[in-house]
């Protein structure tokens, strides 16, 4: 075949998509279409703002994403919207505070910090901060599995839904009783400084903190599942809990691993949330916690890619909002995105079939 | 503070099984003669979260005003009790708990004399409630206009007063008067445009509305004008679309819960440092926890406060300051004052009234009355009267700005010069 056919080809299959396409996707197409082209003028008019808000849109939803990721993963799994995960990235939060403000066994590793240690040892404390919160949040996560999940696995879903509910109350309230209820800010450790030189467009030690700490960690985790024996366990228990169990799979081990990837996940997202941002609080993991959530779902639920591209989107449309539309709408357009794409694909942008499955629909 | 909370109780407890006695003796009313009556007051504050350092010593104040007349106003012993409208879960004050502890108080007849409450949110929650009441309210720190003066809202202040009667009074200069100390700070800070937002919340959207009407006037450009989301991880994509209309300052109309500490850091952090673009806020982040949450990012901000800090205040005001850090191991904070003075008019208010009703419990209505007649009082806060929407006559308003790590007075603007 020549390349004209295989264009001729490909270009009737086009035209036969469309006619074949209901009218309700078509105004969706439309519209997604028509917002696109809004956005892309107003980027050629501001470059710069455009490129701005893009690079802030993408560093708030590498968190919400590193957060999506364990709701998403756990659903993979157990089919349980695990409720205390939000919670649970909270608690990471305050885990790397507390090791950064050094009241951590009373050691003062870091009481005089601000730019005095020098950069090996703000370097240092951010790499302790979050092997240790990574360390603790998995572990808290693979507690909570084995007091408030396991026994009720084959009870119905709403009970271990309950449950989960319970949890992160309970989690919140710990929380509560840690730090207080009023927010409390993180050593600025990470510098607010431009990398690029000029003051056009911002990129900060910090977005590149974000971006380098997310990035490994995508990496790592697509790596540990498609390719390691325990991946591999994971994906046959998504696929089927009895038949793994037949071909000799330990079920209770591989669930147990993937909450402690999620919980891995949380505690990572935690201390970069508490250096990005500067300021955490007891119900950090409420808010955050929801959009994840949503960006889990807008990807499709226990799709591991839909997941992050659910939270890069939550971000970008986030900050793409705030610039062109106002921040009063904000949530609103978010969550009025969340409800069209559910409508018109039920199952999330990418399908629900989990990557852990062996991925997309 | 446990001491002296003890020992109110204390003296509370003794009048009360006096009474038991005297009741246990046959005594065919009120001929006793000696024992006092007692009668209750309560505060209303948020004693939980970012406030409540400062609701802290405000409750000592009313404690201190108390003993200071042991524990009586007249011949009628006082009763105190502090309340919390804050819940730990919101991390700041909650619109059910403050119906809640209004109806508490509304059915509980002992109960002559509320004050507080400290946010204006609260206060349209409560009034209504204690209007039907009719229990006689003085706050020390609401300063929302709507709640006793004509607003943008036409229904306001009417709506929060079901029986057509006042029953609230506040010691505090309103915001309409806070609006144009902000104009006139900027005015006086050579600050041609302004970019104005505000926490979306009764007390922070109407202050905002009053600077955004003050600041037109005096011919300040305002650049925009949004409600930010306080539950958001951060505020870099507004701050960024901010930088980019070029202000010479930001203004903001909220309190200190609802997240000011990282706008704060992130228009800092969005390359508008302090000096070029100057942040004003209002007395709803005039704590010194905004310190600590904020750091180095609030170095160098304006805020402006509807009354004077300690060092301001009249000589009265400064021998309350020394008595009570004589006396608690905490410092004074801007509302201490306030609280303390609330206290002493609702306490003349009550002795007053027992005083016409030959020395009985007063009941709640003559309370109203004597608060509402308060005039040419000399308290800590200089010498005021309330007029008829119960608002102080005072009009002095202070400019303070962050230095070196805490709040400076800077200067008072007398919002009747405008």
């Amino acid at each position: 075949m020549s390349t004209q056919e295989v264009t001729k080809t490909r270009s009737r299959a086009l035209i036969e998509g469309v006619r074949a396409s209901s009218w309700q996707s078509r105004i969706a197409v439309a519209l997604v279409v028509a917002l696109l082209v809004i956005l892309l003028e107003q980027a050629a008019k501001e470059p710069d703002q455009f490129v701005a808000q893009l690079i802030i849109g993408i560093t708030n939803g590498a968190i919400i994403a590193l957060i999506a990721l364990g709701y998403t993963l756990v659903y993979g799994i157990i089919e349980l919207i695990n409720f205390a995960h939000g919670d649970n990235f909270m608690i990471g939060s305050f885990v790397g505070l507390t090791v950064l403000s050094g009241t951590f066994l009373g050691l003062e590793f870091f009481g005089a910090i601000g730019g005095e240690g020098g950069t090996f040892l703000n370097v240092l404390g951010v790499l302790l901060a979050l092997v240790v919160a990574m360390v603790v949040c998995g572990l808290l996560n693979v507690g909570i599995e084995r007091v408030a999940y396991k026994p009720l696995r084959n009870s119905p879903r709403l009970a271990v839904l309950i449950t989960a509910i319970g949890m992160s109350f309970i989690l919140q309230n710990l929380g509560l009783v840690w730090k207080g209820p009023a927010q409390v800010p993180f050593p600025e450790l990470i510098s607010d400084a431009n990398i690029l030189p000029g003051d056009s467009i911002v990129f900060r030690w910090k977005d590149l903190f974000i971006v380098g700490v997310t990035v490994p960690l995508l990496v790592g985790l697509s790596y540990f599942i498609s390719n390691t024996k325990q991946g591999k366990a994971m994906r046959a228990v998504a696929q089927d809990k009895e038949a793994a169990s037949m071909m000799g799979i330990n079920v209770n081990r591989t669930i147990s691993i993937t909450f402690l990837l999620g919980g891995i996940l949380a505690g990572a997202s935690g201390v970069m949330y508490g250096l990005f941002n500067g300021i955490t609080v007891f119900n950090v993991g409420f808010t955050q916690g929801l959009y994840a959530f949503t960006a889990a779902v807008l990807g499709g639920i226990g799709n591991l890619t839909g997941a992050v591209v659910g939270g890069f989107l939550i971000g970008i449309i986030g900050s793409m909002a705030d610039q062109y539309i106002g921040v009063e709408w904000t949530a609103i357009v978010i969550f009025s995105v969340l409800i069209l794409v559910l409508v018109f694909r039920p199952r999330g942008l990418l399908g629900d079939r989990s990557a852990v499955q062996g991925g997309g629909e | 503070m446990g001491r002296v909370r003890s020992r109110v109780v204390l003296a509370a407890l003794g009048v009360t099984s006096v009474l038991l006695a005297a009741g246990c003796g046959g005594a065919s009313g009120g001929g006793g003669g000696g024992e006092a009556e007692t009668v209750k007051i309560v505060s209303d504050l948020p004693r939980q979260g970012a406030n409540r350092a400062q609701t802290t010593t405000m409750v000592n104040a009313i404690e201190l005003a108390i003993q200071q007349r042991d524990g009586k106003a007249g011949d009628i012993r006082i009763e105190y009790e502090s309340l919390d409208d804050a819940t730990a879960q919101a991390g700041a004050w909650d619109e059910a708990k403050c119906g809640e502890n209004a109806q508490k108080a509304a059915q509980d007849e002992d109960i002559v004399g509320w004050i507080g409450p400290f946010n204006s949110g609260c206060a349209a929650v409560e009034i209504p409630i204690l209007n039907r009441a009719g229990l006689g309210m003085i706050s020390p720190a609401n300063t929302y206009i709507g709640l006793t003066k004509p607003s943008p809202d036409p229904s306001e202040p009417d709506k929060y007063y079901p029986t057509g009667k006042r029953n609230y009074a506040r010691v505090i200069v309103a915001d309409d008067e806070q609006g144009q100390a902000g104009a006139i700070l900027m005015e006086e800070e050579d600050i041609e445009s302004v970019y104005i937002l505000d926490d979306k919340q009764i007390y922070g959207k109407g202050l905002a509305d009053e600077v955004q009407k003050s600041a037109e006037e005096l011919g300040i450009e305002i650049l925009g004008r949004e409600g930010i989301d306080s539950k958001a991880a951060n505020y870099r994509s507004l701050m960024n679309k901010i930088k980019e209309t070029d202000p010479d300052a930001i203004y903001f109309g909220g309190i200190i819960e609802q997240n000011s500490a990282q706008l704060i850091k992130d228009k800092v952090g969005a390359g508008m440092n302090n000096e070029d673009v100057a942040f004003i806020g209002p007395d709803g982040i005039f704590v010194d926890e905004l310190l600590s949450q904020a750091g180095d990012a609030a170095e160098g901000i304006y805020i402006t406060f509807g009354g004077l800090p300690e060092s301001e205040l009249s000589a009265e005001g400064q021998e309350f300051v020394e008595t009570y850090e004589s006396r608690y191991d905490d410092d004074v904070q801007p509302y201490t004052a306030y609280a303390y003075e609330a206290a002493n008019v609702m306490l003349d208010a009550i002795e007053l009234a027992s005083e016409e009703a030959g020395g009985e419990v007063p009941d709640r209505e003559a309370v109203v009355e004597q608060i509402f007649a308060t005039e040419d009082f000399e308290g800590v806060l200089g010498t005021w009267s309330f007029d008829e929407d119960g608002d102080t006559s005072l009009t002095e308003l202070s400019v303070q700005r962050v230095k070196n790590g805490a709040f400076e007075y800077q200067r008072t603007i007398d919002a009747d010069e405008m």
